[in-house]
C-alpha cells in the first residue's frame, strides 16, 4: 500500500518536473518581442474593454498608440480615460497630449411622465428598438423617449439609470465616459454627446420634435415649437424641421440663463454651475 | 379525405379558427363624415398628390399619381370637398400623408360602370389589361400591398405557367376573402381570366382551405365552365396563405432564398386583388372600396362590410355596437399578423382584411419566462429557421451572429411565438434582427 502511494506520487513529480523544464524551453524559444510600452499604456486605460474609441479593445488601442507617429497619436483618443489617461500615455510615449474637452451624453427628450402623460398600455417587449418599430410611444410624440432602457442597457458604466418618477433615464455625470453607446443605441438618436462645459454649466434644448408646434404641444408640454424665440437672442441657434437646435459653442455662461426664460415652452434646459442650488 | 389532401410539408400551426362572420353577408357599411385617404398604401414610392385643399372630388376621382413603377395611383372613395392635405396620425399614430375628404353626396365618375352584370367578354389586350390594372390603383390586398401591375407583368427573361388564386385566408377571425368567394365567384374566376391573359398563359388554380365548405362548393359548380381554371381544397395549417407556403403545397415548387415566385413560374394573387382587377378591367371600377371583416371576442355586432378605402376604424367599430370598456385591444388585420393600433380614427385602407376587438385574455401572453429548449418553435417554424437561436442572439445584440441564421427569409408568420410555452416573444426579436441586419446592408 505505501509503496503504491509513493509511487505515484513519485510519477506525478517526475511529469511535473519534465513539463516544467519543457515549458521553460518553450517559452525561451517562441518568445515574442513585444514594445514593452503597449503593456505600460495599457495600464493607463481604463481596461473596460468598450471600443469607444473605436477600437477593439483597450489592448488594440494600446498597441495603435505605441505604434503611431506624432501626427497619428494625435488622432487616437479615448473618450473613457479621458484626458487623465491621455496625458499619462503621451508621456510614456513622449509626445504633447492634446487637451479635449471633457464631454457627457445628454438625453435631448424631457417628455417625462408627467409632461408627455401615458396614452395607452404598451403590452410588447420592453425594447425600445422594438417599440419605436411597433407604435409611436405611450406619450403619443413620435420623436420622444419610449422610457424602456435600451440605453440604460447598453451603458458599460452604470452611468444610466432610467428615474422611476420620470420615467426618463438620468445620466449620472461621475460616470459617463461619452463613450457613446446610448447614442448609437438608441433608435430615436436622443443622445447627444455634449462638452460638459465649464463648471458643469450647459444650455441645450431637451426636445427632438420634428411635427409643427400645435401638433408637439399636443401630446408634450415642453416640446419645442420652434418659435424662434431663442434664435432672436443668439442668432447662431439654428432653427430645422420645426425644432431649435443650440450648439455646443453657445456659451452657457452668458446666455444660458436668458434662453431658458425666454423659451416659452420650457425646452431649453439651462444647468447650472456645479455648487449653485438646484436646476 | 383529409390525409391525402395537399398543404405545405414544414412547420405551421392550427390555431383556434374564430371564423364567427363565416355566414354573415357583406354588407354595405355606409357613409362617414369625413375619410383620409393615406397616399401610400402600398409597397414602394409614397404616390405624388395631384388635388388640392377646396378642390371637389367624385367617388373614383384619381387624388395621387403613382410615382415610378413600385408605387400605385389613390382614388378618391367617395364624393365631396378636400378639407385638408398634410400629414396626420396613422394607426400607429405616426404621422403619414392623408388626404382628408368631407363627404358631400355619393356621386360617381360618369366612366364607372355601377350596373350589377357580369360581363365575360375580355376583348382588350394584354398591354390594355395591365394598363387598367395600374390606372385602377390595384395593389396585393392580402396585406403585402405589392402593386399588382408588376405582378400580372411577365418579368423578361422568366416563364410564368400557374396562377394561383391565394383564397386561403389562414388567419383566425378573417372572413372577407370567404364570404367575397361565396358572394362574387363568378366575377372573381373571370378575374382569374384576365390576369391569365396579361400573363399569357391558360392555368389558374383557386386554393381554398378545406375549412370553406360553401365558398369550395360554389367555386367548384363555377368553374367546370370555365376551361383552365381550377379549383385546389388545401388541408387548413396556418400560415398557408403565405406566398412561398402556397406555392409549395399547390405546386410542390420551392422558392429559393431571395427569389421571388415568378422564378419558379408561379404568380399567386389574392381573391380580393383579382376581384378588384375584375372591377378594374370590366367595370373601369378603380380600387376604392374593400371588405372589412369586424370581428372579435369583444364585438357584440360582428360582420363582413363593404366598406369605402379611408373610412375611419372608430365609425366601422361604431356600426358593430361599439369598443366596450374591457377591449384590451384594437387589432388591424388578422390577430396572428396585425398590429394592435393606437389610433383609432385611423382609416382603413386598401390592406385592412379586419378590425378585431380583442378581449385581455386573447391580447395578453403573460410573463416571459426562460427558454426550456422544447424546440417548439423550431418544429412550427414554416421556414425552417431556429427563432429560439434568433431571439437568443438578437437580445444580446450578437447581430453578426444572426447572420448566419437566415433571418431575413423570416416572412412573419408568428407561428414561433404563439407555439411558445415559455411565452417569450420570438416574433419581436426575429424582427428586431432583421431590422438590424438591413440597416447594416
Amino acid at each position: 500500500m505505501d509503496n503504491l502511494v509513493l509511487m505515484n506520487i513519485l510519477i506525478l513529480s517526475g511529469v511535473a518536473l519534465a513539463a516544467a523544464v519543457l515549458l521553460y524551453y518553450a517559452a525561451q524559444k517562441f518568445y515574442v518581442e513585444e514594445n514593452p510600452k503597449i503593456s505600460e499604456v495599457e495600464e493607463c486605460l481604463p481596461g473596460a474593454n468598450c471600443g469607444a474609441c473605436g477600437r477593439a479593445g483597450c489592448h488594440d488601442f494600446a498597441t495603435a498608440c505605441a505604434g503611431a507617429d506624432d501626427a497619428g497619436f494625435s488622432k487616437l483618443y479615448c473618450p473613457v480615460g479621458g484626458a487623465a489617461s491621455m496625458s499619462k500615455i503621451a508621456e510614456i510615449l513622449g509626445y504633447a497630449a492634446e487637451e479635449k474637452e471633457p464631454s457627457v451624453a445628454v438625453l435631448k427628450c424631457n417628455g417625462n411622465c408627467q409632461n408627455a402623460p401615458a396614452k395607452y398600455e404598451y403590452e410588447g417587449v420592453k425594447i425600445c428598438r422594438i417599440a419605436d418599430k411597433i407604435c409611436n410611444g405611450r406619450s403619443g410624440c413620435p420623436d420622444g423617449c419610449l422610457r424602456l432602457g435600451d440605453c440604460v442597457k447598453v451603458c458599460k458604466f452604470g452611468a444610466l439609470h432610467i428615474d422611476e418618477e420620470t420615467g426618463l433615464p438620468v445620466v449620472d455625470e461621475d460616470k459617463c465616459t461619452s463613450c457613446g453607446a446610448c447614442v448609437n443605441i438608441c433608435p430615436r438618436k436622443l443622445f447627444e454627446i455634449r462638452p460638459k462645459g465649464k463648471n458643469g454649466q450647459r444650455v441645450y434644448v431637451a426636445c427632438s420634435n420634428k411635427q409643427k408646434g400645435a401638433l408637439a404641444r399636443k401630446n408634450c408640454k415642453v416640446a419645442c415649437i420652434a418659435c424662434g424665440k431663442c434664435a432672436k437672442i443668439v442668432p447662431e441657434i439654428t432653427i430645422e424641421n420645426n425644432l431649435s437646435y443650440i450648439p455646443a459653442s453657445v456659451s452657457a455662461e452668458k446666455f444660458g440663463k436668458e434662453l431658458s426664460e425666454a423659451c416659452p415652452t420650457g425646452a431649453i434646459i439651462y444647468k447650472k454651475p456645479e455648487g449653485s442650488d438646484e436646476q | 379525405m383529409s390525409s391525402k389532401m395537399k398543404t405545405f410539408p414544414l412547420g405551421g400551426i392550427h390555431p383556434d379558427k374564430h371564423k364567427i362572420t363565416s355566414q354573415t353577408p357583406i354588407k354595405d357599411a355606409g357613409l362617414p363624415e369625413t375619410v383620409y385617404i393615406p397616399v401610400k398604401q402600398h409597397i414602394g414610392a409614397p404616390a405624388k398628390i395631384l388635388v388640392n385643399k377646396g378642390d371637389k372630388v367624385k367617388v373614383g376621382t384619381l387624388l395621387a399619381d403613382s410615382d415610378g413603377i413600385v408605387s400605385s395611383d389613390v382614388h378618391s372613395s367617395v364624393s365631396g370637398e378636400v378639407l385638408k392635405v398634410e400629414a396626420i396620425e396613422g394607426e400607429f399614430g405616426y404621422l403619414e400623408n392623408m388626404i382628408t375628404i368631407r363627404v358631400e353626396g355619393d356621386e360617381f365618375e360618369p366612366s364607372i360602370d355601377r350596373s350589377a352584370d357580369i360581363i365575360k367578354e375580355i376583348p382588350y389586350t394584354q398591354d390594355e389589361i395591365i394598363q387598367k390594372i395600374r390606372e385602377g390603383g390595384i395593389v396585393g390586398m392580402g396585406g403585402a400591398g405589392y402593386p399588382t401591375p408588376i405582378k400580372t407583368t411577365v418579368p423578361e427573361g422568366k416563364k410564368i405557367d400557374i396562377l394561383i388564386l391565394n383564397g386561403i385566408e389562414c388567419e383566425p377571425y378573417l372572413t372577407a376573402d370567404d364570404r367575397l368567394m361565396v358572394e362574387h365567384a363568378e366575377e372573381i374566376i373571370i378575374g382569374a381570366k384576365i390576369i391569365n391573359k396579361a400573363l399569357g398563359i391558360q392555368n389558374a388554380v383557386i386554393a381554398i382551405d378545406e375549412n370553406k365548405p360553401e365558398a369550395i362548393k360554389i367555386m367548384q359548380k363555377l368553374t367546370k365552365s370555365y376551361v383552365g381554371v381550377n379549383v385546389q381544397v388545401l388541408k387548413t395549417k396556418y400560415p398557408q396563405g403565405a406566398e412561398k407556403q402556397l406555392i409549395k403545397a399547390i405546386a410542390g415548387r420551392e422558392v429559393p432564398n431571395g427569389k421571388l415566385p415568378a422564378d419558379v413560374g408561379c404568380i399567386v394573387q389574392n381573391v380580393g386583388t383579382v376581384f378588384a382587377v375584375y372591377e378594374a378591367v370590366q367595370k373601369n371600377k378603380p380600387l376604392f372600396e374593400r371588405i372589412v371583416t369586424v370581428s372579435g371576442d369583444k364585438c357584440s355586432m360582428p360582420g363582413n362590410f363593404r366598406t369605402r378605402i379611408g373610412t375611419p376604424a372608430a365609425f366601422l367599430l361604431e356600426k358593430c355596437g361599439g369598443i366596450p370598456e374591457d377591449t384590451a385591444q384594437v387589432v388591424f388585420g388578422g390577430p396572428m399578423m396585425g398590429t394592435s393600433a393606437v389610433n383609432i380614427q385611423a382609416p382603413v385602407t386598401k390592406l385592412t382584411s379586419g378590425l378585431l376587438l380583442l378581449s385581455e385574455s386573447i391580447s395578453r401572453k403573460g410573463e416571459e419566462e426562460q427558454c426550456i429548449r422544447c424546440g417548439k418553435c423550431v418544429a412550427a417554424c414554416p421556414m425552417g429557421l431556429e427563432p429560439f437561436a434568433i431571439a437568443r442572439y438578437a437580445r444580446q445584440n450578437m447581430f453578426n451572429e444572426v447572420k448566419p441564421l437566415h433571418v431575413l427569409d423570416c416572412i412573419e408568420c408568428g407561428c414561433c411565438a404563439y407555439i411558445c410555452p415559455a411565452r417569450i416573444p420570438l416574433l419581436d426579436y426575429c424582427k428586431l434582427a432583421k431590422n438590424e441586419l438591413k440597416k447594416r446592408k
